[in-house]
């Protein structure tokens, strides 16, 4: 166990981003900005049908349209492929893994499933020939509802011979004696509604072949360079070493852009068959159908508890919607939250059955948070209609089972070591912040008034593990890659530093960060680091970013390459200040001898030295320059306290967000503005599910939500202000004590939101009311509470 | 195709284009100005924004030819002529709040949030908080969750009045 180091420096301060002076002043480089001249524009032939055959593709009269240069089916390309798109996460022995080609050629299993593709000299074109491409269907039935799915009436893959994905099911403890003991048991069905991650820059790609080394240069609007290489030179049969790919400025992911699209694969082998340079970028409505989409879990779940309040264990059984195919992590998107249930909470058995089922949809993956939100939904929705049930104030159930912060690190029920937190702490900072005596006082005026808009208060104590990953974790659990992170740095002669990360950053500053990591550690000033990132040519190793795994693992990779260039610095300064290496003290960039403050040398003075290289000792190289490949030894373990304070209005269903308090422990924290931007973005994400957002299909497997118009992405005018906090309760598996952030604010804020609008109707006898919480959803939801029903 | 003469950011254009050429790409793909976003095709996400005769538009809903002898500023144009984008002094007061505040993240809403926001400002100097929220629910942002976005406008706000710019948050 490595302690944790005293911040110095500039780690703990805000630091204006570096990133920002060409996003401000419109000069960023998206990938739809990359100019590759002679360019052939790619448009796909979609599938206007949820689920048919292919009888016929014609694409003769495509082909003597204006400017088309090439028009190929999925059969004529059948020949570029070694090998199906990736699926990364073999879940169980025996899941299904039908192959999902980058265009159709049997028949089509979502709307949007590329059937044919079209290269032509421009934009306009290509999107006009595309309309000329006669693909005949003879249409089969759409299996949109995954109760339906499984009954294996309709198949979505015919060789698969079922819809079951696959099913895991995991116990530990003594579960059935649990549940008899218990003297209450709560059971419940949540919905976790499909989502469309809708990262503002549209997907795109721009291959062009690079006749200097003959291969190919990939621009990409992906989370994922590194993984997006050696998968594609997988797929495409490219050497991996004849492949750059770049990401450049990337706008927004949430974890669709963490994937090995078709449209890439494609790209690749047009630009690589016609010997010219190809360019796509999706439209909105395209990437509706076309780009991965979020969560569409049923979760049924039963929790077990004494009367006087202690939770002995809890039964999930939770059907995934994986969409049609297989993406990169759509498999294991429910993993990820398999081990979360338990929370934050101390109990004695757990039981679980992740049921992954295939249906004509698109395909599901992770989106911001990964199966972690449905976790933490279900688990801290289930807290409070346990309350209810026992009639106990929620946070004092909650109080009386999580684990306090003497019993950390603490082994939960399914095997995960929670290495530190500080429950009570958080929970008490975010109570005085939401006045929370004041509002349950008024909550019980209104409700003793009949006011017709009651309020709610909902709160949810999350905790998440994240910072991916252990790579020998990942390993037992059948994941074909590992969780490290690698970080180069380079001292230049004049003393300034270029750091090089394997993270591939898209909105999240980590040029900021890793600057301020590099600097606090080397002693060097802030605006003499620079980080470059995101192109393999650069950054030869890396594994990307995704899983709030960016500052616990590759600013982990930062630091510690750091270190291994301060101990070449002090060998050299050692031998140049004629002194033994146990005198050198290192201290704010100088190295000096102990007891002779003159003797020193400055370690630019150092990376000067070793450049000119005409003294230095006989048994090491000439450089201080290191990299370093770190993999953690757990996951890391925000947690946090998120108070909702909502007013629902009984006349008319509408849901008005009053105070929303967030009090979050990611550790200790590198640059405050920015990790409070990403808890900003993460609770807008994780509202919007909760009131606003849902992908919905009708039964015929149309996306009745397939544009923005439609799929209600929230303004500025529909949120509230939040107020954010911090407690600091440093990471024990990494140096810096630093935990993971992107994810905290969406994986915490859902429950917190429909906890309070639940709360608000209970005298109603309302239990539940479906996401996202919209005036229709909670208007039926009293309706059917009132007219005798439960809701 | 029919000719299209218009000042874009100060200089001058004449341009045959298809008839149905949007704005949008008549300044991204004619020109080569690609500081305006594409974020939808439906006119929902303001990535677009421009100002038409120092009014803001989304410019994927109007045809270059609607343009036609007008003056187009786009965020390429906002900084004071002559100033390297690199610059801070030359920025725009929105410019240099987005940045204060951290009002951005990916930055992809960006150009077409600060032009919106210019002519919020414009039409009301001081707005409040949410006067700025409704004020910019033409415009979508995925990743700051607007919070920082309204500080932003409003700094800027303050500045563009003469009042005492805020002090450098670094430390």
């Amino acid at each position: 166990m490595t302690a944790v180091d005293t911040p110095t420096g500039s780690i703990g301060v805000t630091k204006l981003r570096k990133e920002d002076a060409r996003l401000v002043t419109g000069r960023a480089t998206w990938t739809d900005n990359v100019a590759a001249p002679g360019a052939l524009h790619m448009k796909l032939v979609r599938s206007p049908m949820a689920h048919a055959k292919i009888t016929a593709v014609d694409v003769s009269a495509a082909r003597e349209r204006p400017g088309v240069v090439a028009v190929y089916t999925g059969a004529d390309l059948m020949d570029a492929w070694k090998t199906s798109l990736p699926s990364v996460w073999q879940v169980t022995a025996d899941v299904k893994e039908p192959p999902h080609w980058p265009l159709a050629t049997d028949k089509v299993r979502h709307v949007g499933d590329g059937v044919a593709v079209v290269l032509a000299t421009s934009a306009g074109a290509v999107a006009d020939a595309v309309d000329f491409v006669d693909v005949s269907y003879e249409p089969l039935t759409a299996v949109t509802d995954m109760e339906e799915a499984l009954k294996d009436e309709v198949l979505v893959h015919d060789d698969a011979g079922t819809n079951r994905c696959y099913e895991y099911a995991w116990d530990s403890g003594n579960l059935d004696e649990v549940f008899d003991r218990a003297d209450v048991v709560v059971t419940r069905r949540y919905i976790n509604q499909r989502l469309i991650p809708t990262a503002i820059e549209p997907r795109a790609v721009v291959v062009q072949p690079d006749p200097t080394s003959g291969g190919y240069v990939m621009h990409s609007a992906t989370q994922i360079p590194h993984i997006l290489r050696i998968q594609l030179a997988i797929v495409c049969g490219v050497p991996e070493h004849k492949l750059r790919v770049i990401a450049p400025d990337v706008g927004g992911g949430f974890g669709s852009k963490l994937n090995v699209y078709a449209e890439e694969a494609l790209a690749l082998a047009l630009a690589a068959k016609l010997g010219k340079p190809v360019t796509w970028t999706e439209t909105r409505s395209e990437g509706y159908q076309a780009t991965i989409h979020g969560r569409d879990h049923i979760q049924d779940l039963q929790i077990a508890a004494t009367s006087d309040g202690r939770i002995l264990g809890y039964k999930a059984d939770i059907k995934a919607d994986l969409g049609a195919y297989l993406q990169l992590v759509t498999t294991g998107t429910p993993m990820l939250g398999a081990f979360m249930y338990p929370a934050i909470y101390k109990m004695e058995a757990h039981g679980l059955k992740i049921t992954g089922v295939f249906t004509t949809k698109t395909p599901t993956d992770a989106y911001r948070g990964a199966g972690r939100p449905e976790a933490t939904f279900a688990i801290e929705r289930i807290v409070d209609d346990l309350a209810a049930e026992l009639g106990m104030d929620p946070m004092e159930l909650r109080r009386k089972n999580w684990i306090t912060h003497e019993e950390f690190p603490y082994d939960i029920i399914t095997g995960l070591t929670y290495d530190s937190g500080n429950y009570e702490a958080a929970t008490d900072k975010a109570m005085a912040m939401f006045g929370y005596d004041d509002l349950r006082a008024e909550q019980q005026q209104r409700r003793a008034s009949g006011d017709p808009v009651q309020l709610g208060i909902g709160i949810s104590t999350f905790t998440e593990m994240c910072g991916l990953a252990p790579s020998r974790v990942l390993g037992s659990l059948s994941y074909r890659a590992g969780g490290w992170e690698q970080a180069s740095v380079r001292m230049l002669p004049t003393g300034t530093v270029q750091v090089i990360t394997g993270t591939s950053p898209h909105g999240q500053g980590h040029v900021t960060s890793w600057s301020q990591i590099a600097a606090d550690a080397l002693g060097v000033d802030f605006d003499d680091v620079d980080v470059l990132h995101g192109d393999t040519s650069i950054s030869h190793r890396g594994m990307d970013t995704y899983g709030s795994r960016s500052l616990v693992v590759g600013g982990y990779a930062v630091h510690s390459a750091c270190q291994k260039v301060i101990a070449k610095a002090k060998r050299v300064a050692a031998h140049l200040l004629e002194a033994a290496e146990d005198d050198i003290e290192f201290a704010n960039g100088t190295f000096s001898v102990a007891g002779s403050p003159d003797a020193k040398k400055t370690i630019q003075d150092l990376a000067l030295a070793v450049f000119a290289a005409h003294d230095y000792p006989q048994d090491m190289e000439p450089s201080l320059d290191a990299e370093a490949t770190v993999d953690p030894e757990n996951f890391s373990f925000p947690h946090g306290t998120h108070l909702c304070a909502a007013e629902v209005d009984t006349e008319t269903g509408r849901v008005i967000i009053r105070t929303y308090v967030s009090v979050d422990d990611v550790g200790r924290v590198i640059n405050p503005q920015i990790v409070e931007g990403q808890v900003h973005g993460g609770l807008a994400q994780g509202i919007a599910q909760a009131l606003y957002e849902e992908a919905v299909y009708d039964t015929e497997g149309n996306l009745s939500t397939g544009s923005l118009l439609d799929y209600y992405v929230p303004s500025a005018a529909d949120l509230p202000h939040f107020e954010t906090d911090r407690t600091e309760t440093p990471a024990t598996s990494n140096p810096m004590g630093v935990k993971g952030v992107g994810e905290a604010g969406t994986i915490a804020s859902t429950p917190a939101v429909v906890n309070a609008v639940v709360d608000a109707l209970r005298p109603l006898g309302v239990k539940d009311v479906r996401m996202p919480t919209s005036p229709r959803n909670v208007w039926e939801a009293i309706q059917a509470a009132t007219n005798g029903g439960a809701a | 195709m029919t000719n299209v003469q218009m000042s874009v950011d100060g200089a001058s254009h004449s341009d045959e284009v298809e008839p149905r050429l949007l704005l949008v790409h008549y300044l991204r793909d004619v020109l080569g100005k690609t500081g305006t976003n594409v974020g939808c095709d439906t006119s929902n996400c303001g990535a677009c924004t421009v100002h038409l005769d120092g009014r803001s538009v989304k410019s994927c809903t109007v045809l270059a030819v609607q343009a036609d002898g007008t003056r187009i500023d786009t965020i390429e144009g906002l900084a004071d002529a002559g100033s390297s984008g690199d610059d801070e002094a030359g920025w725009h007061p929105l410019q240099r709040a987005f940045h204060t505040e951290h009002g951005l993240q990916c930055g992809y809403c960006t150009p077409g949030m600060i032009m919106a926001a210019k002519d919020l400002l414009a039409e009301n100097p001081d707005p409040t908080e949410d006067e700025v929220r409704h004020g910019l629910e033409g415009n979508l942002c995925r990743c700051t969750g607007y919070v920082n976005i309204v500080k932003a406008v409003r700094a800027a706000a303050a500045e563009m009045r003469g009042e005492t710019p805020k002090a450098e948050v670094t430390a």
